[in-house]
């Protein structure tokens, strides 16, 4: 007996259609619980910290008056920190993943290093700040210091922007490839007329990801030593001289928004609390920012690349 | 046919491939095939899928160097000057420059057509804006594209149709004067209108160049080769004037094949 008649059949279908409704309500849920706890994390912070997001805070230093503290000395120490790890980062990530896609031989070796860069994207953060002291701080002498606060980082980080690479390479497809080189292009005409420019906008949000993850991260700066009250900024890497450029904020001690607010945290005296409410919105708001300039970016290259 | 066809033998060659050989690391895909290519001639390569043909087409190009694990063994000799493509000692990006292939699906670059027909001139260094616009026009008009596109070479490949893309993929190899133009399923991805146009595109340009064409649709390599090999697991089964292989074929197995009995 197979022929059903409808009534029986819509009642089937209304009954496997009763599962749908579940697990709509149940994937809602699971949701809501991810987004509702940040959402409350964060407005719990507006809230604290609210009375103190005025313009000095911005532009104060660090005080022992909770009322007079700023984070001055911590976002500009953040930007700086930020920039060597982009600059260090962005080119041995993006050139070993362009290399390992391109130009290794598939082989064992090639499978080895693959399987290590996505478990070196695993190794907790205050291992590389121990290494990091032991190499850069004691090894190479670099110090306390901006730059081996951002090397720290850039090896942090370098695992997700090989990773993303990669993967932007891949997504170029091998049709458009073959084209390139059938015109008689060798590798590195292939890699700089089409698998850079195609492939800019998976590394950009790589990039930019990696870099919110480092601007939060704490334990590895606290490891290689930042200092926690800071009341004085490195020297201006621009100057008004010829060469109007200066490296000595390179070696300069310095502190991060992280350490200011786990400073604050730390005590005693609620007002300060409010300062850390004030200054962990404004870092999550600094993180949000990096990742709406990858989506932006990554609307505005992908716009002009179809296949 | 009342028209006398000259004999093969005398007919000028652009290239011959001989024992040729070849492997995708432990399959043999082509086995000891011999065969002339008549120069400023249309040659179709037919056969059902897996028969070899593309693989065989590509060995011309040397595009299987760009994977690991094949293997050419044999020879294909480029007339005049009796170069043998596939020696080792030929860089394929030599190969690469003298011969142009267009795919099966079209593939501009994303970027304007003005880069993608300029694209094989860039990368001989010819960067000369003059110079590109020229040859850039010669190639679009070759590729019956100019008139439709002249005014929006700013524009970006993909907004044109599947059927321009093409034409644009054909401006793109014909822009390198290749002494080859090799064509892999060309057609396949196109509706039957472009399609129409290829084809016309195709009985055009054999007065300058000689066409290497293979196609998994035995009447469009009717109407457009002169030549037809026709391929069966990886061995060349038979080759002659297209009109003969299709009115009266020698081998059993291509008659099989082409009045539809299997393929």
């Amino acid at each position: 007996m197979m022929r059903q008649d409808a009534a029986e059949l819509r009642a089937l279908i209304a009954r496997h259609k009763r599962w749908d409704v579940v697990f709509g309500v149940v994937g809602l849920l699971c949701l809501a619980v991810g987004l509702l706890t940040f959402a409350a994390l964060f407005v719990d912070m507006l809230v604290d910290g609210y009375a103190r997001l005025r313009p000095e805070f911005f532009t104060e230093f660090p005080s022992r008056r909770a009322g007079q503290a700023g984070i001055l000395s911590a976002w500009i120490g953040t930007t700086m920190v930020m920039l060597v790890t982009a600059a260090v980062a962005v080119p041995l990530g993006v050139a070993a993943g362009i290399y390992l896609e391109e130009y290794a031989p598939k082989n064992w070796v090639t499978d080895v290093i693959e399987i290590n860069i996505g478990n070196l994207a695993g190794v907790p953060s205050i291992v590389y700040g121990l290494l990091a002291l032991g190499l850069f701080v004691y090894e190479f002498g670099l110090g306390q210091s901006v730059a081996t606060a951002g090397l720290t980082l850039a090896l942090l980080i370098l695992p997700v922007v090989i990773v993303a690479t990669r993967e932007a390479i891949r997504a170029i497809p091998g049709a458009i490839r073959e084209a390139a080189y059938a015109l008689g292009a060798t590798k590195w005409q292939v890699v700089q007329g089409h698998i850079l420019p195609y492939s800019t906008g998976g590394i950009l949000t790589g990039v930019i990801i990696g870099m919110a993850r480092a601007i939060g991260e704490t334990a590895p700066i606290i490891t290689v030593g930042a200092l926690t009250f800071i009341a004085f900024l490195p020297p201006s890497p621009v100057g008004t001289e010829f060469p109007f450029l200066n490296f000595e904020w390179l070696m300069s001690p310095f502190t991060v928004m992280p350490i200011q607010i786990f400073n604050w945290t730390s005590r005693p005296d609620p007002a300060f609390q409010a300062n850390a409410a004030a200054a962990g919105f404004i870092l999550v708001f600094m993180t949000l920012a990096m990742n709406g300039l990858a989506i932006w970016l990554r609307y505005r290259i992908r716009r002009n690349i179809k296949w | 046919m009342a028209d006398p066809k000259p004999s093969l033998d005398s007919l000028p060659l652009k290239a011959h491939a001989a024992g040729l050989n070849f492997h995708y690391g432990d399959f043999k895909a082509l086995k000891n095939i011999d065969m002339p290519i008549h120069d400023k001639r249309v040659t179709a390569l037919i056969g059902p899928s897996g028969c070899g043909k593309s693989t065989f087409l590509r060995c011309f190009n040397r595009m299987h160097d760009l994977y690991p694990g094949n293997r050419y063994a044999g020879e294909i000799r480029l007339h005049p000057d009796n170069v043998n493509l596939l020696d080792r000692a030929v860089d394929p990006i030599e190969v690469r420059m003298r011969l142009s292939m267009v795919f099966q699906k079209p593939n501009p670059f994303p970027k304007s057509l003005f880069e993608n027909v300029a694209y094989g001139l860039r990368v001989r260094g010819i960067n000369r804006r003059a110079i590109l616009e020229e040859k850039i026009e010669e190639a679009l008009r070759g590729a019956a594209l100019w008139n439709e596109v002249k005014d929006r070479l700013h524009e970006q490949a993909f907004n044109l149709s599947g059927g321009q893309q093409q034409r644009l993929c054909i401006a793109r190899a014909l822009a390198t004067e290749p002494e080859i133009l090799l064509f892999d399923e060309p057609t396949s991805a196109l509706d039957p209108i472009a399609t129409a146009s290829i084809e016309e595109l195709i009985a055009e340009l054999k007065e300058r160049v000689t066409i290497l064409i293979v196609t998994h649709n035995m009447q469009q390599a009717a109407r457009v080769s002169d030549f037809t090999a026709y391929m069966y697991l990886g061995e060349l089964i038979e080759f002659g004037w297209t009109d003969d292989v299709f009115i009266k074929p020698r081998n059993p197995q291509t008659e099989a094949y082409l009045t539809g009995r299997f393929g």
